[in-house]
């Protein structure tokens, strides 16, 4: 559409997004404010995000968005047809062959690429918040390194659960700098952050920060000595492609209960069937009738 | 022998309000050092221009670190005066409630300062928060509860406890017992007494409280409008008072 520029922000404002991510890529983990702006949606449906693809986009791009692994929810089908109007992009749900993932809450399962950049969607990319409400407090704990505090809510919960009990948004440690909120993803995706091949952006929008991992970015899980970082999953199959490699969602299937366990990743469950993987609720077996 | 903390002619002013000025004093190791006055005379803009909250107009702090020796610490660097105040030095506050986490279970608030140097095992972290809550006389059942659960006078000990666990050689202690009932006071008082005879620690006590001072401070400093009016050796000042407001404080002491 001509009406738009090209990805909808126009050219000065883009300019100032790249540039808080050329900031942000040369301090990998620190929050780079930028001035973000109104867009066609509400504050967490992923403005941060879009923002951020919406600089890096080049019309030469293939473009997949997920929201939760899938690519059919409506956050996802919403951000590709908004970029497919005003970018014109091509647009693709097959995780090898797009060129920008714009992510909510996972990382894809399949391997990224050098060729590749993830822009997650953050809702809150204070790690400390919850724990040290003044953002003036929290600033001079990242620039003075003061992280103890992270530790106390992960002390909290074992105290609490008898074991870390954190299982989404858990902080990591930088290049042995900046503690960073990983947005709500699950733990089980925490190591995948680590020496990852494609760069990594974070975009906050209502938050307005930006902040990045270039390509082979050490990133720790924060953890104790005698309570290690476990990546957990559901310790079940996939119903459907019968994988156990992959995160899960549960999903109720009738009204009697019925529940069953599903790659959150609906990309990498697909491809597997095509390939003939086959789990225990495929169609034609009792769960899925 | 180096005084622990030299302080040299602090003055801190609020625009034309002088908060206290002309301040100086050596604080030896193991001694305890009592500020008393009335509302309003300085005693906590003094505190906190020693404990690095403030920074003074003019004058110097000199504490003798572990590592460095004597050092300014009006003028070292901020992330090194932080540094300080989570390990070598405690403050505690007068108010349980500005110096705790009170969304913070009582053992996760001994640990904070144990996990800001840098301790990182869950089990030493939390033997250790247990052996301080059973020092201050906190049942050590209460260790994962919420501080708001807790009484104006555990809530207290709590918050020493919070502060002492990293063993700090320098305490500084704004009214420990303001707001207390009179037996919790006494008790505190008995703690406080203990944990200072048995840790050597140095403290500096800004209180209105003579008896606090009485019991705990060794040498007393009395201030007026901004101004140290009185100093000498606690007994002294208390029982022979030269200057006409030390006399007037003392005999607005109520006897029963």
């Amino acid at each position: 559409m001509s009406e738009y520029n090209f990805a909808y922000l126009d050219e000065q404002t883009k300019r100032m997004i790249r540039r808080a991510i050329l900031k942000g890529l040369a301090i990998p983990g620190y929050q780079v404010p930028f001035a973000s702006r109104e867009m066609p949606m509400p504050y967490g449906w992923g403005t941060g995000g879009v923002q951020v693809s919406a600089a890096i986009l080049t019309p030469d791009d293939r473009f997949k968005v997920i929201d939760q692994g899938a690519d059919d929810t409506t956050n996802a089908v919403s951000i590709r047809s908004f970029f497919e109007r005003t970018a014109n992009v091509a647009t693709t749900t097959a995780t090898e062959d797009a060129s920008v993932i714009q992510t909510r809450h996972r990382i894809p399962e399949d391997t990224l690429t050098e060729d590749q950049v993830l822009v997650y969607q953050v809702p809150i990319p204070e790690p400390l918040r919850f724990l040290e409400p003044r953002e003036s407090e929290t600033r001079k704990m990242h620039s003075l390194e003061e992280y103890g505090l992270m530790h106390v809510k992960l002390y909290e919960d074992i105290s609490r659960h008898g074991h870390i009990a954190t299982s989404y948004a858990y902080p990591v440690k930088v290049e042995g700098r900046y503690v960073m909120d990983p947005s709500p993803i699950p733990k089980f995706d925490n190591p995948k952050l680590d020496d990852m091949a494609a760069i990594q952006l974070f975009g906050a929008g209502r938050e307005q920060r930006i902040y990045a991992l270039p390509p082979y970015t050490q990133v720790v899980s924060l953890d104790f000595d005698d309570h290690p970082f476990e990546a957990s999953k559901a310790d079940q199959i996939c119903g459907l492609c019968g994988a156990a490699d992959s995160y899960l969602d549960e999903v109720i299937v009738d009204d009697a209960g019925g529940r069953m366990f599903c790659c959150s990743d609906t990309d990498y469950c697909s491809r597997r069937r095509a390939a003939g993987h086959q789990g225990p609720a495929f169609p034609g077996s009792e769960v899925a009738a | 022998m180096t005084p622990l903390l030299s302080v040299q002619e602090i003055s801190k002013s609020y625009g034309t309000h002088i908060g206290c000025a002309d301040v100086s004093f050596d604080l030896y190791p193991g001694e305890v050092m009592g500020i008393v006055g009335e509302s309003g005379s300085g005693k906590s803009t003094l505190l906190n221009c020693l404990a690095g909250h403030i920074a003074p107009d003019f004058g110097r702090v000199v504490f003798d670190t572990r590592i460095d020796g004597p050092k300014d610490t009006v003028t070292m660097s901020e992330p090194e005066r932080r540094m300080l105040g989570r390990t070598d030095w405690a403050f505690v506050h007068q108010h349980a409630r500005d110096g705790l986490r009170m969304g913070v279970s009582a053992g996760g608030n001994v640990g904070e300062r144990l996990m800001a140097v840098g301790e990182r095992h869950y089990g030493d972290i939390r033997h250790k928060a247990a052996d301080w809550l059973d020092r201050v006389e906190i049942d050590t059942d209460r260790i994962d509860d919420r501080p708001t659960t807790f009484s104006g006078g555990m809530q207290q000990r709590l918050q020493i406890a919070r502060n002492l666990v990293t063993g700090p050689r320098l305490v500084f202690m704004d009214e420990p017992t303001g707001g207390l009932d009179v037996s919790v006071q006494a008790r505190l008082l008995d703690l406080l007494r203990g944990l200072v005879r048995d840790m050597g620690l140095s403290a500096i006590i800004v209180t209105h409280d003579l008896a606090v001072v009485r019991l705990l401070a060794d040498r007393l400093m009395v201030m007026k409008s901004g101004h140290v009016v009185e100093a000498g050796l606690t007994d002294q000042v208390l029982d022979d008072p030269q200057h006409a407001y030390s006399q007037l404080l003392v005999s607005s002491v109520l006897q029963v």
